[in-house]
C-alpha cells in the first residue's frame, strides 16, 4: 500500500504551491512579484489538471502509434485533461504578457513598481 | 440556417473583431464596421430570443453531425462541447448586444482623438464574444475560457489610455482580480471534472451528490464569481476599472460583471440544484451579501468628488439590489407555496434589475463621459453651470438619475418595486435596508445635478458647445428605453423576464438538454 501515498503527492504539491501563490499576491510589494504570484498560482491549477488525467501505466490515446497491448481502449488515458491544461497554459500567456505589460507603462508613470506607493486611485 | 444561430452569435462578432485591424489606416472606416457589426449581433440575439420563446431550451452541438445531436449512437455522456441557451441565456444576450452596440455608437465621437482605434474595437468586439459565450455556453471549461476572454479583453480596454498611468493601474487590478477568480474557477472545474469525468453543466447538475469535495467546488465557484461581479469584500476593482475605462466602454464592461452575475445565478440555481436543504442557508447568504453591498456602496458614493467614481460606487450598489432579489428567491427555492407568492417575484424584480441598472446606468456614465468630453475634467468642484450649454446631456441625466433613485416613471421604479414588496415578505428588515439605500441614491444625484448643472455659468466653459450627434443618439437611444421599460413594466416582464426566471426555476428542462435526451 505503500504506492497510495505516492499518488496524493502531486496534490500535496497543488496545494503547497496555492498556498505559496496567495502568499507571494497578497504580501510581496513588488508588482513584477505579484505577477509571479499569479504564474505560480496557474502552475498549480495547471499540475492538478495534469494530476487528475495521470493513469499508471497507461498509454497516449493515438490509436495508430500504439504498442499492442495498448490495442485495448482501457489501457489508453483519457485526453481532456491534456487539451484542458494546454488551453490555460495558453490564457495564461496572455494574461501574463498582458500584466507585465501593464507593469512597465506603471513604472514609466510613476516610477515605482511598489504597490504601496502606486495609488493614485483612491478614495 | 436557422439552427446555426448559436455559433453565429459567436462567429459575427469574433469575425468583426479580427477583421477590425485591417483598417488600421482608415480609423473611421473601423468605427463604422464595429457599429454595423453589433449591430447584426443585436439582430441575432433578438431572434435568438424569439426562438427560445418559441421552442424552449435550444442546445447546439460543436462539432456534431447535426446541430441537436447531444448524445451519438452509443454514448451515454455527453462529450461534445455544447451550448444551450434557455431564457435567461438569450435575456443576457440581448442585454450584452444592445449595449456593445450603444457603446460602439458612442465611442465614434468619444474616442476619435484617441490612437491605436482599431484596437479598440477589435478588444471591444472580442469583449463582446468573451461576454456572449459565457452566457450561452452549457459547458464548465468553456465558461472559464470565455471568462478570460473577456477578463483580458476588459482589462486591456481599462488601460487603454496608456498615456495616463492611472488607467494602467486600473487596469492591472482588474486583471489581477480577474486572472486570480478565472483560475479559481479553473479549480473548481477540475474538481468537478475529477470526480464526475464530464465537464458538460446539464450533466454534472445531474450527478452532484453535494459531499466535501462538492462543497469546496461550490464554495470556490461562488466566491469567484462574486468576485467578479463586485460584491461588497471584493468591490475595491469596480470604481477604479469603470472610471478609468472610455465611456464608450462602460456599458459592455458592465454587462461582462453580470455575465459573471449570471455565472453564479446559473452555478447556484442549475449546477447545485440538487441540494435542497442547503440552499436556503446560499439564499439567505446572497440577501445579506446583497443588502451589505447596496449599503456600503451607497454610503461611499456619497462623499466622491470624481463624477464617474461617484457612480461607479453606485453600479456596486445597485448590483445589490440584484443579489438581494434572487437571493431571496434561492432562499425559498424548494416551498413551493412561498415561491409562487414572493419568490418569482423577487427573482423577476433582480433579473429585471439587472436589465434596467445596465441601461440606467450606462446612460448615467456616458453623461458623465460627455461632460468630460466637454470640460477635459472629472472632478465636480470645477464644474457648473452647464444645464444651459448641454440641454439634452442634462435631461438624458435627469432621465437616469430619476431612474437609479427609483422615481415612479422610470423604468428602476418597476424593479425596485417588486424587490421591496417581496423582499419585505422574507424579512422586513431587507426591504427597509433597500429603501434607505435608494433614498441615499437619490440625494447624491441631487448633488451631483447641482454641482455640475446648475449654478452661475463658469467663464472657463463659455465655449463649451453639447457634444456631437453620434454620442447624443447613443444617450437619447438609452434614456428613450428608460422610459419605454418605466411606463410598460409589464410587456418586459412577459416578454424577457419571466422567461428567464422560469428557465432559472426549472431545472428539469435544462438538465434534459431541452428534451432532445
Amino acid at each position: 500500500m505503500n504506492g497510495n501515498i505516492w499518488v496524493n503527492f502531486p496534490f500535496i504539491v497543488v496545494a503547497l504551491l496555492l498556498a505559496l501563490g496567495f502568499y507571494t499576491i497578497g504580501f510581496k510589494r513588488n508588482l513584477i512579484k505579484v505577477v509571479i504570484g499569479i504564474e505560480i498560482l496557474e502552475g498549480a491549477v495547471n499540475l492538478f489538471l495534469v494530476a487528475l488525467g495521470y493513469v499508471r501505466g497507461g498509454y497516449a490515446p493515438i490509436y495508430t502509434l500504439a504498442p499492442s497491448e495498448a490495442a485495448n481502449p482501457q489501457n489508453m488515458v483519457l485526453p481532456t485533461p491534456q487539451a484542458l491544461t494546454l488551453t490555460s497554459i495558453v490564457i495564461g500567456v496572455a494574461v501574463s504578457a498582458l500584466m507585465l505589460a501593464f507593469a512597465v507603462n506603471i513604472y514609466k508613470h510613476y516610477g515605482t513598481l511598489d504597490v504601496t506607493k502606486i495609488r493614485r486611485l483612491r478614495g | 440556417m436557422i439552427e446555426h444561430l448559436p455559433a453565429l452569435m459567436i462567429a459575427v462578432p469574433l469575425f468583426g473583431a479580427f477583421v477590425s485591424p485591417l483598417f488600421k489606416k482608415k480609423q473611421n472606416i473601423v468605427a463604422i464596421w464595429a457599429i454595423l457589426i453589433t449591430a447584426v449581433t443585436v439582430g441575432l440575439s433578438l431572434l435568438l430570443m424569439y426562438q427560445v420563446r418559441l421552442n424552449g431550451v435550444i442546445v447546439y452541438v460543436f462539432g456534431a453531425d447535426k446541430p441537436t445531436l447531444v448524445l451519438p449512437s452509443g454514448y451515454k455522456v455527453p462529450i461534445r462541447i455544447m451550448f444551450e441557451i434557455d431564457g435567461i441565456g438569450a435575456f443576457m444576450a440581448i442585454s450584452a448586444t444592445l449595449m456593445s452596440f450603444v457603446g460602439a455608437l458612442y465611442s465614434y465621437s468619444h474616442v476619435e482623438g484617441e490612437s491605436g482605434l482599431e484596437k479598440y474595437y477589435a478588444l471591444l468586439l472580442l469583449l463582446e464574444v468573451g461576454i456572449l459565450g459565457m452566457v450561452l455556453t452549457g459547458d464548465l471549461f468553456n465558461l472559464f475560457v470565455f471568462l478570460e476572454i473577456a477578463g483580458i479583453a476588459g482589462s486591456a480596454l481599462v488601460g487603454f489610455r496608456n498615456y495616463r498611468g492611472e488607467a494602467s493601474e486600473a487596469g492591472i487590478k482588474y486583471l489581477i482580480v480577474s486572472s486570480v477568480a478565472s483560475l479559481m474557477v479553473l479549480f473548481a472545474v477540475g474538481i468537478l471534472y475529477g470526480e464526475y469525468g464530464n465537464l458538460n453543466l446539464a450533466y454534472i447538475s445531474r450527478q452532484v451528490s453535494f459531499n466535501t469535495l462538492d462543497m469546496i467546488a461550490f464554495g470556490l465557484l461562488f466566491a469567484s464569481f462574486a468576485m467578479k461581479c463586485g460584491a461588497v469584500p471584493m468591490h475595491y476593482w469596480v470604481p477604479d476599472a469603470y472610471t478609468e475605462v472610455p465611456a464608450g466602454i462602460n456599458p459592455a464592461l458592465l454587462v461582462s460583471t453580470y455575465a459573471s452575475l449570471y455565472a453564479l445565478f446559473r452555478v447556484s440555481f442549475t449546477l447545485f440544484a440538487n441540494i435542497s436543504i442547503s440552499l436556503a442557508r446560499v439564499g439567505w447568504i446572497m440577501s445579506v451579501l446583497g443588502v451589505l453591498t447596496m449599503f456600503i456602496g451607497v454610503t461611499m458614493a456619497l462623499v466622491q468628488k470624481d463624477v464617474k467614481r461617484l457612480m461607479s460606487y453606485h453600479a456596486i450598489s445597485q448590483t445589490g439590489y440584484m443579489l438581494l432579489g434572487v437571493g431571496v428567491g434561492l432562499t425559498v427555492l424548494h416551498d413551493p407555496k412561498a415561491l409562487a407568492e414572493f419568490g418569482r417575484t423577487a427573482m423577476a424584480g433582480g433579473i429585471f434589475h439587472i436589465i434596467n441598472h445596465i441601461i440606467y446606468k450606462s446612460l448615467l456614465l456616458m453623461t458623465a463621459g460627455a461632460l468630460f468630453y466637454v470640460t477635459g475634467t472629472r472632478n465636480l468642484n470645477e464644474m457648473g453651470g452647464l444645464a444651459r450649454k448641454m440641454p439634452i446631456t442634462t435631461l438624458c441625466f435627469i432621465v437616469g438619475a430619476a431612474a437609479i433613485s427609483g422615481l415612479p416613471p422610470f423604468n428602476g421604479f418597476a424593479s425596485k418595486f417588486l424587490i421591496y414588496e417581496s423582499s419585505y415578505r422574507l424579512n422586513p428588515l431587507l426591504a427597509v435596508f433597500a429603501m434607505v439605500t435608494s433614498i441615499l441614491t437619490l440625494a447624491s444625484f441631487v448633488k451631483v445635478f447641482a454641482s455640475a448643472f446648475l449654478g452661475p455659468p463658469l467663464e472657463k466653459f463659455e465655449n463649451v458647445r453639447e457634444v456631437p450627434k453620434p454620442m447624443i443618439v447613443a444617450m437619447v437611444i438609452l434614456a428613450l428605453l428608460c422610459i419605454l421599460f418605466g411606463l410598460f413594466p409589464d410587456v418586459v416582464l412577459d416578454k424577457l423576464v419571466y422567461p428567464a426566471v422560469d428557465a432559472l426555476i426549472n431545472v428539469a428542462q435544462y438538465q434534459s438538454w431541452g428534451g432532445l435526451a
